[in-house]
């Protein structure tokens, strides 16, 4: 890989990170639900670099548009607040940031044990969209038609279930 | 410097998924919570990606692709539920949805 693809990874996952770090410590839900969406884009210009550009298209179409306008109606519907300064439970903020560091640990470690097994040199497979088709009609028949059923499903129960007078 | 290998992919994605699992146990606001799932679900996304690219095999992407269409079924119903439990409660905060507790 050359010097370009190099920054361009960087830049992408610092993005990535930052956005994520930041959805979960602004106090406002649309600027989280906004830095989700920076954090999606980005993520999908890591894909671009992995050669998966389908993924990448799919990504933005359906996160950064469809959930993400989900997510922002349901932030109208409910009128939420900027959230008060709660008062931050300590014993659960310090359980919870030594059960995320732990588990960090064994992924390091992991990594770092890993580290040999794979080869760093350039990979030939490109994510080409008409291979990815071929498979998904071929071999995956199966699982893609149980999964229109599944969005189907879905849509009645989410019609069901925004009814007023739920029973 | 050194060429991008797996292990940087892998590395993103394992801070992505922490990022997400601390804002689940730390933010008592639900639809942080909820987005902070998406959070998790894209760093699998991303590791199944990667690990597809290095090993040359496409069935991983396949995969994503499932998982993106689950993920935005599971969304959809997902905040379905929160509307009718603010509709019932008028309250947006975990704490305040303790009814199953002993």
């Amino acid at each position: 890989m050359t010097a370009a693809t190099n920054i361009l990874f960087f830049f992408f996952a610092f993005a990535t990170l930052l956005c994520g770090f930041l959805v979960i410590t602004s106090r406002n839900p649309v600027t989280s639900a906004m830095f989700l969406v920076l954090t999606i884009v980005s993520m999908a210009g890591l894909f671009v670099q992995l050669q998966a550009f389908f993924l990448a298209a799919v990504q933005i179409l359906v996160y950064a548009g469809a959930v993400m306008v989900l997510f922002l109606f349901v932030i109208m519907m409910l009128d939420l607040k900027e959230e008060e300064r709660r008062k931050i439970r300590l014993v659960g903020a310090a359980i919870g940031t030594l059960a995320v560091g732990s588990i960090g640990f064994i992924f390091v470690k992991s990594l770092a044990s890993a580290r040999h097994g794979f080869s760093p040199e350039t990979p030939t497979l490109v994510g080409s969209t008409p291979a990815l088709g071929k498979l998904l009609f071929t071999n995956y028949l199966l699982p893609f038609e149980i999964l229109s059923v599944l969005l189907l499903v879905a849509m009645v129960g989410v019609i069901l279930l925004s009814k007023k007078d739920l029973k | 410097m050194s060429p991008i290998g797996l292990e940087h992919f892998l590395a993103v994605s394992g801070l992505l998924f922490f990022t997400g699992l601390l804002g689940v146990i730390v933010r008592r606001n639900i639809l942080i919570m909820y987005m902070s799932l998406e959070l998790m679900l894209n760093a699998a996304n991303l590791a199944l990606v990667a690990f597809s690219r290095f090993n040359n095999n496409l069935n991983g992407q396949v995969m994503v692709f499932f998982i993106i269409t689950v993920a935005a079924a599971e969304v959809s119903v997902g905040l379905a539920l929160i509307v009718a439990l603010h509709r019932k409660r008028q309250s947006a905060h975990v704490e305040d949805l303790a009814t199953l507790k002993l």
